[in-house]
């Protein structure tokens, strides 16, 4: 079984996000980037099927810009085997990425595609769910467990109201929540092997897709900020300041 | 052209969050139509029927529409689309696994998450975890469009009259099998629609401590929340999870317990009325976003606070 994971490339989760005075967007340059967190899990996870006998081989591919490639590298570093860089610049929205790893799809005929659930930049939660769409294949969002049976997989999904368990033909589309495992750091070694492992570089505009958007962001904006609580000296004066100023309980 | 609400339900009942999705469909246009996609569905359809802000009712029945999957659910939708100009659903588990699927298969770009309707064809949706809103405008034809719902009251639920259509049904996915689903039965208010939400982080030490947040849950009438590092130490269920990638509470009154304020826990309860931070470390982020701070040790905290609210003569409810 070969395995396909998608992997973006966003601001880190620890930066604090500035928001551009011209209100064009938010502020990138000199900024930390990672790769997206739920990604790394299913990295991980893929590594996790193929350790464990039940994949040949997992293919990291990211779509973006030159530096786009760092994620790919890193996840050769954690035991994906080669890699794919579609190269494309400004902004893509999830319609433009799942028709570009359709083209992927098509080339590779990879048996399972993971990717994170959502990216935590511009939270969108769709690209895994358009990618399903795209290829008439099953989707299993927001996973939590995922058990590889010959060629089914039974998943646990992590819904509001709870777990629900789904079981999928292959080939199918996974979409990773952050609790499907402990993604692990690259070691040292691995990370030198990871540099002489193969990057495919495609330019986006050879696989024929339109990837222009559809949306127009129209600004980006600050929220509005909350106004300074203050620190209350014990719990009693707490609960006074809850039934008397707040009038919440 | 009208606004297709798709609706969420159980077969017997809507989930609560329907209403709040209509209100965000009759922003944006006055004719909504809701379609409703199950199995033995007319007690729901009913329910559905009397939202005065939903003119007409499309019922798609069939075994396989039982349990949702969104490959089952995602064609019939498509079908109906042709007479739409906006799909609208909120941006719950559920919408997020559907709507998507439905974007893909018109060719629509998918507007995500909104927290407001500024236009027809223009919306407000936070992004980076809500550090920033960026205002976006759709030129696509079809709009596929899911709601915040804690951003939009819920709309009336009784008054309406709206005729129930019957569709028929499309064909079953049968590459993907629903096996089971397991629902934490619960009393207390729903985490996302409770008026008091008390959640408890890392700094509750184990999932027999939370019994400390249960009491005091159970006191106020309160929802129980979690940060995600509460959720991924095993102290609770992920579906009490709060942040930008659990659920978003918008409560009169949030009172984080031993939670630091990670920048995505904040995501999922900055917008709530009151917040309340009790943590012993005086420079945790959480106590930037907190009406009322207390710094203390919350083991020494908790029975205070439980012990205060005892000589209240009333709480609300």
């Amino acid at each position: 079984m070969k395995i396909l994971v998608a992997v973006k490339r966003v601001i880190d989760y620890n930066v604090q996000i500035r928001v551009k005075e011209d209100g064009s967007g938010v502020v990138t340059d000199n900024v930390k980037m990672s790769t997206n967190p739920p990604d790394d899990n299913a990295i991980e996870e893929a590594v996790k099927i193929k350790e464990a006998g039940k994949a040949t081989e997992v293919v990291a591919v990211t779509v973006g810009e030159e530096k786009a490639q760092e994620t790919v590298r890193k996840a050769l570093a954690v035991g994906a085997d080669r890699g794919i860089h579609v190269k494309v610049d400004g902004i893509l929205e999830p319609l433009a990425v799942s028709k570009i790893l359709q083209k992927i799809v098509d080339k590779e005929k990879p048996d399972l595609v993971f990717m994170g659930k959502q990216a935590i930049d511009d939270d969108c939660n769709q690209t895994g769910q358009m990618l399903s769409a795209l290829l008439n294949w099953p989707q299993a969002t927001f996973a939590s467990k995922i058990d590889v049976k010959d060629n089914k997989l039974e998943v646990t999904r992590e819904i509001d109201e709870g777990l629900e368990t789904i079981e999928i033909n292959v080939p199918a589309i996974v979409t990773c929540d952050l609790r499907l495992n402990e993604p692990r750091y690259a070691s040292l070694p691995n990370i030198m092997k990871a540099k002489k492992k193969p990057i495919e570089e495609i330019a986006a505009s050879d696989l024929g897709v339109d990837v222009s958007p559809r949306l127009e962001q129209i600004k980006v904006e600050e929220p509005p900020k909350r106004k300074a609580g203050i620190k209350v000296a014990n719990v009693s004066e707490l609960v006074q300041k809850l039934k008397n100023e707040a009038k919440v309980i | 052209m009208a606004v297709l609400l798709i609706a969420e339900h159980n077969n017997k009942e809507l989930r609560p969050f329907t209403l709040n999705a209509a209100t965000a469909a009759s922003q944006i246009d006055s004719e909504v139509h809701a379609v409703i996609i199950g199995q033995d569905t007319a007690e729901a359809a009913k329910q559905l029927s009397g939202l005065p802000v939903v003119k007409k009712i499309l019922s798609v029945e069939a075994a396989h529409y039982e349990n949702f999957t969104a490959e089952n659910f995602a064609p019939v939708i498509v079908k109906l689309a042709e007479n739409y100009s906006h799909i609208v659903c909120s941006a719950n588990t559920f919408g997020k696994n559907l709507m998507p699927r439905i974007a893909a298969l018109l060719d629509t770009s998918q507007v995500s998450d909104i927290i407001k309707v500024i236009s027809p064809d223009t919306f407000l949706r936070p992004i980076y975890a809500g550090n920033a809103f960026a205002t976006i405008k759709s030129n696509d034809a079809k709009k596929c469009v899911t709601i915040r719902p804690t951003s939009f009251d819920p709309c009336e639920s009784t008054g309406g009259s709206a005729s129930i259509e019957k569709v028929d049904a499309s064909e079953e996915f049968s590459k993907t099998k629903f096996i089971k689903r397991e629902e934490v039965k619960s009393d207390r208010p729903e985490l996302g629609t409770a008026r008091i939400v008390v959640s408890g982080g890392r700094g509750m030490q184990s999932g027999d401590n939370f019994k400390l947040i249960t009491d005091i849950a159970d006191k106020l009438g309160a929802a129980i929340g979690a940060s995600r590092a509460a959720v991924d130490a095993g102290y609770i269920s992920n579906d009490h999870q709060v942040g930008q990638t659990g659920k978003v509470v918008v409560p009169d009154l949030y009172i984080a317990i031993g939670i630091s304020g990670a920048i995505q826990h904040l995501a999922g309860m900055k917008e709530s009325k009151v917040i309340v931070a009790i943590n012993k470390d005086g420079e945790a982020p959480i106590f930037s976003v907190a009406d009322y701070g207390l710094e203390a040790d919350l083991f020494e905290a908790i029975p205070q606070f439980m012990e205060e609210l005892n000589k209240l003569n009333t709480i609300q409810k």
